[in-house]
């Protein structure tokens, strides 16, 4: 019962947070003079009959609320408005883009979780062993590491080398899924090890810290004592109590995700929600910029209420009423 | 972490007693800013950071002097010389070329020095606007505690978990991207860790007696925020501000690289980065070199920050300090064997190896 108040709560104030934002974001890029995205659907030849035609067309001329009031109307349809190139409806262009996002995103959490999450158990358990040192020299190199840059060397000394020598299964660019399940793995395999790269190496470092302060407290040695393998201490009372803070950083993090993955869908040409829009940035296309921001929204707010959720499952003293 | 303590306590009781002069002079008090230095200058990784990131400043600082003598400034370009007959980059050493050219044919040394002065300059500004605001906000956020604490407090926390390059996005277009509006965004994105940071400090310093002791001689809370409690916070402050420098740098980067910071032709390591996507074909020095430089500098940063950090605070194990080490590995070797044999449970109990 406590957990259906709480989840109504995080639904209600969530819903609360993106419509903030949705008109932090409509109030933020229509407060521009409208003309210079006329003149550019128009032509730099363009009379200004033809570009308060294009104005009038794209109903930029109507007073601020007005428009406003069509966006929010437009929002709770489910309708983000058009494209101003093609006419296409924003949210078929999101919804079009959507799979190789969605691909990046879960492949790459889960390959950053694991990754993080076993070489911080390992490095922890065997403080200074040869794999610690290794793994702290790592996690530096890719703390220091600019995601696009990780990207850029995979690409010159993984995927250019392969290709050349015959070996195509790793490829850039995006295949889906319905083109099978290994072609597509070929295709996300970079992006996934991109994305994971960095943020892999923040949970390395802190799952190692926090373990090591764990296997310090009194109740290991309690558990020691008692006669339990070293691996049951590890895991059940260890990895467990760990754990917590790795969980409510990774709820911060879901926010930047999206910025890594912004970079990764550039650098891998894979043509997602974030290519789009950069692309819709390059061109002054605001209703598929708004739509990416809103989605970013709830993105972050879902993450989060996710986060929160497996955070009071992991652990008991987190009342969530 | 009093900075003076020891030295004014020293000195005191040397003017005091004059039976104690002699000794007083042999033991000399050092502060905490000596000791930290001391400790520094024996960590081998950190000195060696430091010495990175003066060389990275200095080759920045004289970029015009290697113009001069390549005679090759960073936004001319070299069809003839520069450019293979396929139009391609020629590759290191080629024609005058020290680390090759980009892809219209400019000279890359040159401008990944170019490159480096916009770094290292975005990174230092938006650092110290950084601090200066941070430590502000969580000075009153911390000092003054109850409403404006839970104002100040809330908008950090949104701060710290807004997706900022989706902003950074959007203020690069509303705005239209120059070097100012990079500063600005990193800036604004900067402050908000160590406002968090500082608001804890000084949460727990203003209930010391000597903050009392100020207070009941009718110190005012400015005055006892800057003078008498940012003191105490500037070595945590110094150890964060050095770790977001290479953060900084690498937003910089990204942003330039997407094409919304630095604008071409101006040189930055995040569009030279993006212009070599379109040649890693065919000419490796293009990604390598300016990617090396970036590597390098943020490395540098980190490494250095760390040593800060460790320096600092004594507790702080050191990653690689071989002695402890070869201590540790051999009382886990007692527990290894200990938990081979039967009796384990009976063994007398060892500390978990690394667990202090």
């Amino acid at each position: 019962m406590a957990m259906l108040g709480f989840l109504i709560r995080r639904i209600l104030t969530g819903i609360v947070v993106i419509w903030l934002v949705a008109s932090g974001a409509f109030f933020l890029f229509f407060a521009r003079p409208v003309d210079t995205v006329a003149r550019q659907l128009a032509g730099h030849a363009a009379t200004p009959q033809v570009i308060a035609l294009v104005i009038h067309n794209l109903g930029l001329d109507q007073p601020i609320m007005v428009q406003y009031w069509h966006f929010i109307d437009g929002l709770l349809h489910g309708n983000l408005g058009y494209s101003y190139f093609n006419q296409e409806a924003v949210t078929t262009m999101l919804k079009q883009d959507l799979p190789p996002t969605i691909s990046l995103v879960i492949g790459g959490v889960v390959l950053w979780l694991v990754a993080g999450l076993s070489v911080g158990i390992i490095s922890a358990t065997r403080p200074r062993s040869l794999f610690d040192r290794s793994s702290n020299v790592a996690v530096l190199i890719g703390l220091s590491m600019p995601v696009f840059v990780i990207g850029e060397l995979l690409i010159l000394f993984v995927f250019v080398p392969l290709n050349r020598h015959g070996f195509t299964w790793i490829q850039t660019g995006y295949a889906g899924i319905s083109q099978g399940l290994l072609t597509w793995a070929g295709h996300m395999i970079l992006p996934w090890i991109t994305l994971a790269a960095v943020q892999a190496a923040v949970y390395t470092r802190l799952t190692r810290g926090q373990l090591l302060d764990t296997m310090g407290e009194d109740y290991i040695r309690t558990a020691r004592a008692k006669g339990l393998s070293e691996r049951r201490v590890t895991f059940k009372h260890g990895v467990r109590a760990a754990l917590t803070p790795v969980v409510s950083q990774l709820g911060v993090d879901v926010g930047q995700l999206l910025g890594g993955v912004v970079v990764v869908e550039t650098v891998f040409g894979l043509g997602g929600l974030g290519q789009v829009a950069v692309q819709a940035i390059d061109t002054d296309n605001l209703p598929v910029i708004i739509g990416f921001v809103i989605v970013a929204a709830v993105f972050v707010v879902v993450a989060n209420i996710v986060v929160d959720l497996v955070y009071a499952l992991l652990d008991p003293r987190v009342r969530i009423a | 972490m009093s900075i003076t303590g020891i030295e004014v306590a020293g000195q005191e009781i040397a003017a005091g007693e004059g039976a104690l002069d002699a000794s007083a002079a042999k033991i000399q008090g050092r502060s905490q800013w000596q000791l930290t230095w001391r400790r520094l200058r024996r960590d081998k990784v950190a000195m060696a950071a430091l010495v990175v990131i003066l060389i990275m400043v200095v080759l920045a600082l004289a970029a015009p002097v290697f113009v001069s003598i390549t005679h090759h400034p960073p936004n001319i370009a070299y069809p003839n010389t520069g450019e293979d007959a396929a139009g391609n980059p020629v590759g290191p050493g080629t024609a005058g070329f020290w680390l090759g050219t980009d892809g219209t044919g400019r000279d890359l040394f040159i401008r990944i020095l170019y490159g480096a002065r916009i770094s290292l300059f975005v990174g230092f500004v938006t650092t110290a606007i950084g601090v200066v605001a941070g430590v502000t906000v969580g000075l009153m956020a911390g000092y003054f505690g109850g409403f404006v604490d839970t104002v100040l407090a809330r908008f950090t926390d949104a701060v710290l978990a807004f997706p900022y390059v989706v902003l950074a996005l959007a203020l690069a277009v509303v705005l239209g991207p120059s070097l100012i509006v990079i500063i600005g965004v990193i800036a604004f994105f900067s402050w908000a860790a160590i406002a968090r940071i500082v608001r804890g400090q000084t949460l727990s310093i203003k209930e010391k007696e000597y903050i009392e002791a100020a207070r009941s001689l009718g110190a005012g809370p400015f005055r006892i925020m800057f003078l008498d409690i940012l003191p105490n916070l500037l070595a945590p402050v110094l150890v964060l501000a050095t770790l977001y420098i290479p953060t900084a740098v690498v937003f910089e980067a990204t942003l330039s690289y997407l094409g919304l910071g630095i604008q071409p032709p101006t040189a930055s390591w995040g569009n030279i980065l993006a212009d070599a996507q379109n040649f890693y074909q065919v000419a490796w020095w293009y990604v390598i070199f300016p990617a090396a430089a970036l590597l390098i500098t943020t490395l540098a940063f980190n490494l250095f920050g760390d040593g800060i950090r460790d320096a600092m605070d004594p507790r702080t194990e050191r990653a690689f300090a071989a002695g402890r080490a070869r201590r540790r590995r051999g009382k886990r070797q007692v527990l290894a064997n200990d938990s081979q044999s039967d009796l384990s449970h009976t063994a007398p109990y060892v500390p978990p190896a690394g667990g202090s």
